[in-house]
Formats: C-alpha cells, sequence, structure tokens
C-alpha cells in the first residue's frame, strides 16, 4: 500500500471488506483463517487498524469503566496510557515473532505477517466484548459486576482457543502441534524479554559510566 | 545497510530508555515526614491536621519524690492517675484538678500492711481500680496481686494456682490485669502462652481465657511429619503467642494485644477483643487483603527501627473506638469501632510529643496519657479543634444520628479535604436522605466500591422509574423508524431489481 492509493476510493472499500471478515472469522474459525492469507481476505493494514482499535479499547476499559465494577483497581491519578497500550501491542508483536521462530523449524507455512494477522484477528471476541463492556459497565451495580466479568473471561477464553485454531490453519498443522508449538512460542517470549532486560541493563550500565566520567570531571573542573 | 541503520535505530533507541533509569533512586525512603498521617485508599501516606496537641508532661521530680524509674504501668480513674514506678517499687497516686488546671501529689505507696506487718512492693506493673474502689496491684516480683480496699487496706490476695493446667515450674510473674465488671480478674503473667488467667474476686483460680491459634503451614506440618525426634527438638515450636498486655472497655469486654508474632502482621490479629469465652469479636475492615488494625503498612528501615508496628498498650473509648500504642516506632493508632484507621501520630525522639520507649496508655475524659519508660514522663494530649470535629463525628455515628454526624464531617472537611472517612461519612448521610447522586459522589472520593454499587443501584431505579415514559417512547419510536426504513429499503432494491 503505498501513500497514492489513500486517496483512491477502492483501498478503502477493500480495508473495510478486511475488517468485516474478522466476525466472520470468529464465527468460522477454521475455514475463516484458512482463507485469511490465502485468499487475501485480510492485510497487514487491516491486522495494524484491529491492534490499534484493541489498544484503544483497552485503555477506554480502564478508565470510561465504572470503578466499582472494573476487576483492576485504576488509581486516575496515576493512570499511564502507554503501559496499558503496551500491555496490548507488546504480547502479540513478541508473541508472533516467536510463533514465527518457532514455526519455521517446524515445517510452519505461515509467514510473519500470516502469523500476526490470523494473530489479531483472532482477538477480535476480545475488542467487542471489552468495548461493549464500556457501555454495561454504567447500567449495572455492584452486586451485578459477576456478568460484566464473566463476559471479559469468556470473550478471552473465546480469543485464545481462536488463537490456537489460528496457528493450526496457519501453519497447517494439527492441533496437537498446534498447541505445542504455542507452547514453545510463550518460552520463546520469556527468552526474548531476558535477551532484552540484559540488553537494556547492559546498556543504562555503560551509559552511567559515561554519566559518572562527565560528573567527575565537572567536579574536577569546578 | 539496512541491518547496520536497525542496530543504530536499536541504539539510540535504548541509549533513551536508559537515561531515565539513572534518575531513579531519588526517592527518600518509606515513612511519613508528618507529625500526624493516615493511609488512603491507594496505600499513599497523607499528612493531616494534628488530632491531639501536649498540654502537660509530669515527671517524678514535679512532686519532689524524685524521679520515676522505669515505670511499666499507668491507670486513670476519675482524675486520678496512678503511676507505678517499677524499679522504685512504689506506686504514685496524682490527682488532677480541673479547675486549677492542675497536678498534685495525693500519696506513694511503698509497701502494704498485711496482718499488721508492712509487705513492701517489688516491682509492680501494673494496676487496676475495680467499680467498688478496690485497688489491684501486680506485685510482680512478690509472684502475687494485691487486693486492696478503697483506703489501700489489705484483702487479699492472688497467687500462683494450684492447678493441673497451670505448669508448677514457672514462676507466677503477673505483669497486666483487668477486672471485669463482674468481678473477673484477668492476669497477664509473663512466660504463659495459654491466654489470660482468669480469677475471682477472692483469689481462686478459675482457668486460662483466650489463648490465640496456633497456626501451622503444610509446610512446616511437612517437614515436621518428615523429621527425626532429634531434628523436632531444634525445631522453632509452634505455641501460641503471648499476650502484652489487657485493656477493658466500657462494656467489660477484654482488649488484648500482642507484639511477639512473627511474618505478617495483619494475619497475627495484634489488637484483639475478647467476650466471656475468649473469642475474638473485634470488628476488622481490611481491604486488598490487609485485615486492619495492625498498625503501619509500610514499614521504613530508618535509625535502627525496622519490622511491623509492635502494639504494647491499648485504651478503649464510649464510642467504641480504641488507640493502639507502637512501642517500635512510639506511634499511636487510633481506630474507629469499625476499624478504620483514624489518625496515626507521634514517633521517636526527644521532641515534645515523641517518645523514647512509649509503655503504656490511658486516657481522662477524651485526653490521652502516654507513660516513657526510659524518659520516665507522663505526656498529657488534649483534642485541638480538628481532633474534636472527627470524634464528634464518630460519637454522632455511633448513637445513630446522621445527619448532626454529616454535619461535623463538614467541619472536618473544612479543615482538611484529604480526609477519606469525612467523605464516607458523608455519603452514608446523603444515602440515608435519599440523595443518591451525591452518596455515588462521595463514595467515588474513597473508592468505596460497595458502597457506591448500593447507592448507584438506589440512584439507577430512581432515574428509570422518573423516565420510563421516555424510554418506552423513545424504545417504540427506534422501532418504527426502523421498520419503516427496512420497508423502503426493500421496497427500493424491488423497483431496482425490476428495472
Amino acid at each position: 500500500m503505498t501513500f497514492a492509493s489513500l486517496k483512491q476510493k477502492d483501498t478503502y472499500k477493500r480495508l473495510g471488506a478486511e475488517l468485516r471478515y474478522s466476525l466472520y472469522c470468529i464465527f468460522h474459525p477454521a475455514d475463516g483463517f484458512w482463507c485469511l492469507t490465502r485468499e487475501n481476505k485480510a492485510s497487514v493494514a487491516s491486522a495494524n487498524i484491529m491492534l490499534a482499535l484493541y489498544a484503544i479499547i483497552e485503555v477506554l476499559r480502564l478508565t470510561l469503566t465504572k470503578f466499582h465494577v472494573l476487576r483492576e483497581y485504576v488509581n486516575v491519578e496515576y493512570f499511564n496510557a502507554l503501559y496499558a497500550i503496551g500491555s496490548i501491542i507488546l504480547p502479540i508483536v513478541l508473541w508472533s515473532v516467536a510463533n514465527w521462530s518457532f514455526t519455521t523449524l517446524m515445517n510452519g507455512k505461515g509467514r510473519l505477517s500470516d502469523v500476526y494477522i490470523a494473530t489479531v484477528y483472532a482477538f477480535t471476541p476480545a475488542i467487542i466484548c471489552n468495548a461493549a463492556g464500556i457501555v454495561i459497565s454504567q447500567f449495572i451495580s455492584y452486586d451485578e459486576r459477576a456478568l460484566y466479568q464473566t463476559m471479559l473471561v469468556i470473550s478471552m477464553i473465546w480469543s485464545v482457543m481462536l488463537v490456537l485454531v489460528a496457528m493450526m490453519q496457519i501453519h497447517d498443522y494439527t492441533m496437537l502441534k498446534a498447541v505445542g508449538s504455542s507452547i514453545l512460542s510463550i518460552f520463546g517470549i520469556g527468552f526474548m524479554l531476558f535477551i532484552f532486560m540484559l540488553f537494556f541493563s547492559l546498556i543504562s550500565d555503560s551509559v552511567m559510566y559515561f554519566i559518572s566520567l562527565v560528573r567527575e570531571i565537572t567536579f574536577r573542573l569546578y | 545497510m539496512k541491518i547496520k541503520f536497525i542496530v543504530i535505530l536499536m541504539l539510540i533507541f535504548a541509549f533513551l530508555t536508559a537515561l531515565p533509569v539513572s534518575a531513579i533512586g531519588t526517592d527518600t525512603g518509606a515513612g511519613p515526614s508528618n507529625y500526624t498521617y493516615n493511609y488512603t485508599f491507594w496505600g499513599e501516606e497523607v499528612a493531616m491536621p494534628d488530632p491531639y496537641y501536649v498540654s502537660a508532661q509530669l515527671t517524678g521530680n514535679d512532686f519532689g519524690i524524685g524521679n520515676f524509674l522505669n515505670p511499666q504501668g499507668l491507670y486513670i480513674r476519675g482524675n486520678r492517675i496512678y503511676v507505678c514506678d517499677t524499679d522504685n517499687n512504689r506506686i504514685v497516686l496524682l490527682e488532677y484538678d480541673e479547675s486549677a488546671d492542675s497536678y498534685s501529689l495525693v500519696k506513694v505507696v511503698e509497701y502494704v500492711v498485711i496482718n499488721g506487718q508492712p509487705s513492701p512492693l517489688n516491682k509492680p506493673h501494673d494496676l487496676f481500680e475495680n467499680r467498688n474502689g478496690e485497688i489491684f496491684i501486680a506485685d510482680t516480683d512478690n509472684n502475687r496481686v494485691l487486693r486492696l480496699d478503697r483506703d489501700w487496706n489489705y484483702i487479699n490476695s492472688i497467687i500462683k494456682p494450684e492447678d493441673k493446667s497451670y505448669d508448677q515450674s514457672i514462676d507466677f510473674l503477673p505483669m497486666k490485669l483487668v477486672v471485669d465488671h463482674s468481678n473477673r480478674v484477668f492476669i497477664q503473667a509473663r512466660h504463659i502462652n495459654k491466654g489470660l488467667m482468669e480469677y475471682n474476686i477472692d483469689g481462686t483460680f478459675n482457668g486460662f481465657m483466650g489463648a490465640s491459634q496456633v497456626q501451622v503451614s503444610l509446610y512446616d506440618y511437612f517437614w515436621k511429619m518428615i523429621s527425626t525426634a532429634a531434628q523436632r527438638s531444634q525445631m522453632e515450636l509452634f505455641v501460641p503467642t503471648e499476650y502484652n498486655n489487657v485493656a477493658l472497655d466500657h462494656e467489660g469486654f477484654v482488649y488484648a494485644t500482642l507484639s511477639t508474632f512473627t511474618g505478617n502482621p495483619f494475619e497475627a490479629d495484634p489488637i484483639r477483643r475478647l467476650n466471656a469465652v475468649g473469642t475474638d469479636i473485634l470488628i476488622r475492615n481490611g481491604m486488598f487483603g490487609l485485615a486492619e488494625p495492625a498498625g503501619d503498612w509500610f514499614w521504613g528501615n530508618l535509625g535502627g527501627v525496622s519490622g511491623p508496628s509492635r502494639f504494647v498498650d491499648v485504651v478503649t473509648f464510649e464510642n467504641d473506638g480504641y488507640i493502639c500504642l507502637d512501642r517500635n516506632r512510639g506511634r499511636l493508632f487510633a481506630y474507629d469501632f469499625q476499624g478504620n484507621m483514624l489518625y496515626v501520630f507521634g514517633g521517636r525522639g526527644n521532641m515534645e510529643g515523641r517518645f523514647q520507649d512509649p509503655i503504656a496508655i490511658d486516657r481522662m475524659g477524651t485526653s490521652l496519657f502516654v507513660l516513657d519508660a526510659r524518659t520516665a514522663v507522663v505526656t498529657r494530649f488534649n483534642l485541638t479543634q480538628y481532633g474534636s470535629y472527627i470524634d464528634q463525628a464518630i460519637n454522632y455515628y455511633y448513637a445513630g444520628r446522621y445527619d448532626e454526624s454529616a454535619a461535623m464531617w463538614d467541619e472536618v472537611l473544612k479543615l482538611n479535604g484529604n480526609y477519606e472517612l469525612a467523605y464516607i461519612g458523608k455519603g452514608r448521610a446523603a444515602l440515608r436522605n435519599e440523595q443518591y447522586r451525591d452518596a455515588m459522589k462521595y463514595y467515588e472520593a474513597k473508592h468505596d466500591r460497595e458502597s457506591y454499587g448500593k447507592a448507584f443501584q438506589l440512584y439507577r431505579k430512581e432515574w428509570i422509574e422518573a423516565n420510563i415514559t421516555t424510554i418506552v417512547v423513545i424504545l417504540i419510536s427506534l422501532w418504527v423508524v426502523t421498520r419503516a426504513l427496512r420497508i423502503l429499503f426493500k421496497f427500493r432494491k424491488r423497483r431496482k431489481g425490476g428495472a
């Protein structure tokens, strides 16, 4: 997709169709995820839009939901929207990379972009239920909060199952192999985080070295 | 080329994220800087105006009897102040004259006359005066509790019980005692962990009362099970913790404190209210699983002081509130009858209103008297205007006069807008007056989910009842419009298809 295509009406029509396809996917996962990338039913662009939507709705969920039904304790004074956005985007990106890294070694058919698109599309129930939950929370009392919380839990279970089916279809795996590769991917995420931590702590140590060096010099000069 | 670019980008990113890391670590550490504070719902320490001020400090020298030496006990009845001057082996009785605002020495008791023979006191630790004016002295190192009539004449004494439930090898060292309204004597004795010793007033032993439950975790139990007898004897024993002080409230219930717990104070229940059979009936009000009251939520490690608050004494009020004395940091923790923390004040130090080794607390009306064992000073605290507003607001609430209570909370809020309990009080009054919208606002300020939900439910009911016609009209019109649109749409489609 180039910038020139942004001016054409067709682009938006196709994007709309791609986004609408997510609704087909969540009710017909086997068929939906098989055709998702093989028949170009969705693109990275539409997945990006979905992911942004998910992140925005997560922020809205934490800020706009009535506090007495929300499971988390959110102190608005110290609320950080970037953390909320990161808590959505980071796991999905890490998952895509980790899963792709393992499945390329395990005869997986999917490319990195396929894994990414399928994962984001699998979280459609979570997006819809979170959005619906914000509205519902405005009308329910403390005693009825179980209704709201059950809805969110069901949407999460649904999404996780969709992720498994998506991985199965994208990589042309059996269910057992999909579950196995998913477990491996989770370990992969942990490993990647460990490497990141190591990297950043080493960098910050070396930065601190130069900072203290500069400080020492300025002390000597004054 | 591309890889090089990515590496450079990553390095720049890492550099930027690493910068704030050097800025972390400027936090000054735990511990509030203010004299009086409280915790918010979010667990932040919030400074607040002082509810008490120091109005007098009494030492032995003020009365020409030489300074107290390691005094351990303080008891107040009416305007009489009894100080157990432990290491001087004497009891000092002072009297407060309200009209002149002065204190006078009434008597110094160093011995009692038993059968015509003077019997000197030996390290008395506590004293209690019952409703008939009889005086009970825990004469610790003489292994007895003396019962005297109101003129200090000896009646009888309470000694080590000859009972099978009492291990005869243990010396009877009575430390603290109370006598309840039906004249049962409860004694907390050193090295006794079966609870409080219960005697009749004439000295017959009734048994033990209110032993604390032993908590054994599955982990400990497992290790104990697989270890040998020799190993087991080396292990820590699972024994109930000893109480360290007792107090009586206006209804005749016994308050007991304990401070020798290990681990989480919020699970140890360091302050208890015991009924006649020794069951703990204190109302606790914990959030996030913290069973208040247990003192400080966060323990800094400053000035050689660390670990949780260690309560050594408690004083109760007519509204079932109580103030606990923390020996560890020299602080006083005030709680209302529902276990909400009202305020915390005091501290370690040499200044007025701070303590070196606070050991006992009692009250005269609303004034507090705190005894410091090391400096041997009795400090008197009086309520400030702010403190009396809080006190009255709780008194009104306790009496069920919610509107007066809310008016008092208003006064509190004028002086301290950060006081969360005031919002709860105002919310409660608003809820009773059917001002649900206001109640919701107040409850939201304290993040009280359950009460907010209650107010919200009532507000929702009221709102639906008021707007039912509008809702029905909107729903019907919506239905009609969608219906009409659909018919229109179908009609146009058919025409298009037909053409």
